[in-house]
């Protein structure tokens, strides 16, 4: 009979809804930290990692997430979160127990604005000194994923190009292209005329060393470029990334940021482990495994850590 | 409530309506690319629709399309020929008619097909031509909803022009995608008022093309919003 | 594909966290959407007012309306949900206000000269009649909903739409195919399934595949402004 079929798609409608917006919006949200007595330090061997919404932070995500599950460590991923702006400030209140972060651009987006530290040592000294009670940084590891200017083989071979200073002849005659950002911030333009005097002929926004820069660089669009010294394409199209002895760039080490009261010994010394092995090159030879090779991220993480004896 | 003054305060912030990421130079290019999908949106599904509609043909074809345009990704769209075609200008022009296209044709099609046959018959009978009937009797009749079909469209391609910027085009959506990857929310917020502001003005505009462009009598016909 | 079943797990999460943020939408839809048209046709001075406002949301860009909740719901997934409810709305609404408004005039008299009380005829009368109308606008805003899950990857929120932004900064086409064909399947399933419930429900209507997808086109073309898409990404 139509009306009893009616009155139970009805009923159960209605049920749907009501069993839907009482449970608390499934996928997307985080655990939180457990434990009322806030001094008491929470579950150490169940932690959260997170990442933000690019593949190589969600590559050393997962590098960290396998390697303490490995150490018999309890995990829960949540990757991919999009903004800083978010992520942070659930690292700084617990919610997320470890995030993989790059040194320099942790301090100045989030910790300290007006900081102009630019070493290794001077960013993270910098950041013990201002990061908030809850939250501590572990160990920086050699590995760098820093702006570069880049150019092609064939400039650099045919300027002799191999230091940002050695631009100096041409840049009046070149465009350089970059994040629309790079305009504006301290280590971009101006920094360029400030710490080695160069002026470029025009400037063209392009993206974050994505590829839409690549394709601009290699196509000729642009002469030099803004790209990230792990970007894979660097290897597969042979770019050549400009050293900065002057150190325009701040350094940008990975090392993971965590919240205090999750990072029980073991935590600290598993990641530890890890900074200890991760190089600029094995992170190039990763992101180009991810982007060109198109292996999965679980795989490319689980190969580095046997490689690397720990797992 | 920080949302809207943080939006505020980006919009009235005059450095933001100067140079070369303003707000005015950003507008203009939106409207470019916008006008662009949808005159070549126009020039192909109008005349198919017409053609389908007089013939009374091809009906489940523009249903399927109809189906098509609304369950197809714009986001996957965009990313699968942006990354087929390594950035050329197609990139974001080939999402932009395509998705543009299945609301002026299902809307035109229908509109002709909705045209009283006693109408076209007598037009028959007066001796008028195949394309005489389109053009005197059809097309008239069927104008309010052409019109709604064109205005879906755009609403449309205004959307997806937003979304665009993440493979590098200009625009509005700039300041979305930008601002997201620069952790700076007052612009985002600003840029997504703007946007609304605009896909507002698109529907507004379009409303007085109708009081215009449809005779009063036919105007009651089509549902308008 | 065979990357596609190597990676069915991580698939499988982003498949069910995207029909999860798509029908939810519509399902919040058609429960305020039924009571709220049933008022609009009874007191006839509602429905202008709310006509409008559904169609303002109907023509807004969904990415929009996702960044404005940012401030209010963070990124969690109500961020999604709550615009998409809007949209659904913007479509469901108009529609069953048409089904219910075109329920014959001899039915409707008919139920009074039995003695139905006007919630009785609203509710085992009109309503059960107006089914095909609201399915038809289900079909719409679940079709819509499906593929609008997918912007909300912009903020980090898009169900399968990960497979879009990994694929673009990963070079990587097959995932993007991966997704695009998932979506549309998805979408193609849930039509098919309301098709389905349509004539589960209204068995007494011929079975006109024909009728069916004309009355599909003409509710979207009826009720809100024509939407192929409903109204605009």
């Amino acid at each position: 009979m139509p009306h009893k079929k009616f009155t139970a798609v009805g009923l159960a409608a209605v049920a749907c809804v009501a069993v839907a917006a009482c449970s608390s919006g499934g996928s997307g949200k985080s655990s939180s930290s457990s434990g009322s007595n806030p001094l008491a330090p929470s579950a150490s061997n169940s932690v959260v990692v997170g990442s933000a919404n690019f593949p190589e932070d969600e590559l050393l995500a997962q590098i960290y997430a396998d390697a303490l599950t490995s150490a018999g460590v309890k995990v829960t991923t949540k990757f991919n979160i999009g903004a800083r702006e978010v992520y942070y400030p659930e690292v700084v209140k617990g919610a997320i127990s470890i995030i993989p972060e790059y040194n320099g651009a942790l301090l100045t987006t989030s910790v300290d604005k007006t900081s102009t530290a630019t070493s290794t040592a001077d960013v993270d000294a910098a950041l013990k000194a201002k990061l908030p009670s809850t939250a501590e940084i572990l160990n920086s590891s050699a590995a760098q994923d820093k702006d570069s200017i880049t150019v092609t083989q064939a400039n650099a071979t045919k300027y002799h190009l191999t230091s940002i200073a050695d631009l100096s002849s041409v840049a009046k005659d070149w465009v350089i292209g970059g994040p629309s950002e790079f305009q504006t911030r301290a280590d971009g333009i101006v920094g360029l005329k400030k710490v080695y005097g160069l002026t470029f002929k025009s400037f063209s926004p392009l993206d974050e060393s994505g590829p839409i820069t690549l394709a601009a660089l290699t196509s000729g669009k642009v002469q030099a470029a803004d790209v990230f010294t792990t970007t894979p394409q660097i290897i597969t199209d042979k770019l050549v990334s400009l050293s900065d002895p002057k150190n325009m760039f701040a350094a940008q080490n990975v090392l993971p940021l965590v919240y205090k009261k999750a990072a029980s010994a073991k935590v600290v010394s598993t990641l530890n482990s890890v900074s200890a092995k991760l190089t600029t090159a094995g992170l190039l030879a990763m992101d180009k495994s991810l982007s060109v090779d198109h292996q999965s991220y679980t795989t490319v993480a689980s190969n580095w850590l046997s490689q690397n004896g720990l797992k | 409530m920080s949302y809207f003054s943080d939006a505020w305060n980006w919009l009235i912030a005059s450095q933001n309506w100067h140079g070369s990421n303003g707000i005015p130079i950003r507008l203009a290019q939106h409207l470019e690319y916008t006008g662009l999908a949808l005159i070549i949106a126009l020039v192909i599904a109008i005349p198919a629709g017409l053609a389908m509609g007089h013939l009374r043909r091809g009906g489940f074809a523009v249903v399927t399309i109809a189906n098509f345009g609304r369950a197809l990704p714009t986001l996957g769209l965009l990313v699968l020929i942006f990354v087929l075609t390594s950035g050329s200008i197609l990139s974001w022009l080939i999402p932009l008619v395509a998705l543009a296209i299945p609301p002026m044709l299902v809307n035109t099609y229908e509109g002709v097909l909705g045209v009283d046959r006693e109408l076209t018959d007598a037009a028959r009978g007066m001796g008028m031509t195949e394309w005489q009937i389109l053009r005197k009797a059809e097309i008239p009749v069927a104008l309010p909803l052409i019109l709604l079909g064109v205005r879906t469209s755009a609403i449309q391609v205004v959307a997806t022009a937003t979304i665009a910027a993440y493979i590098g085009l200009g625009g509005l959506g700039r300041y979305i995608i930008d601002g997201l990857a620069r952790d700076e929310y007052n612009v985002v917020a600003g840029g997504a008022v703007v946007i609304i502001l605009l896909a507002l003005a698109v529907q507004g505009l379009f409303t007085l093309l109708r009081r215009v462009i449809v005779p009063a009598g036919l105007r009651g016909q089509a549902q308008n919003s | 594909m065979s990357w596609a079943w190597q990676n069915r797990d991580q698939i499988g999460h982003l498949l069910a966290s995207h029909l999860y943020l798509a029908l939810l939408p519509v399902l919040f839809g058609i429960v305020v959407a039924v009571p709220v048209g049933i008022m609009c046709v009874r007191w006839r001075w509602t429905w202008p007012p709310i006509l409008s406002l559904t169609s303002i949301f109907y023509a807004m860009p969904s990415l929009a309306l996702y960044l404005v909740l940012i401030a209010y719901t963070g990124l969690t997934d109500w961020t999604v949900i709550i615009p998409l409810t809007l949209f659904s709305l913007s479509v469901l609404i108009p529609n069953v206000v048409d089904g219910l408004r075109s329920v014959p005039p001899p039915v409707k008299q008919a139920a009074v000269a039995m003695g139905f009380g006007a919630t009785r005829r609203t509710i085992q009368v009109e309503l059960p009649l107006a089914v095909p109308v609201i399915i038809a606008g289900l079909r719409v805003a679940t079709v819509s909903s499906i593929s609008l899950v997918s912007v909300g990857q912009l903020i980090g929120i898009g169900g399968l739409g990960y497979l879009f932004t990994d694929g673009e900064q990963r070079d990587f086409t097959t995932e993007i195919w991966v997704g695009l064909i998932l979506i549309i399947l998805l979408a193609l399933l849930f039509d098919g399934l309301l098709v389905l419930a349509r004539r589960w429900l209204t068995p007494w209507e011929a079975r006109a595949p024909r009728q069916e997808r004309r009355r599909v086109v003409q509710v979207a073309l009826r009720g809100a402004n024509a939407g192929v898409k409903g109204g605009s990404i």
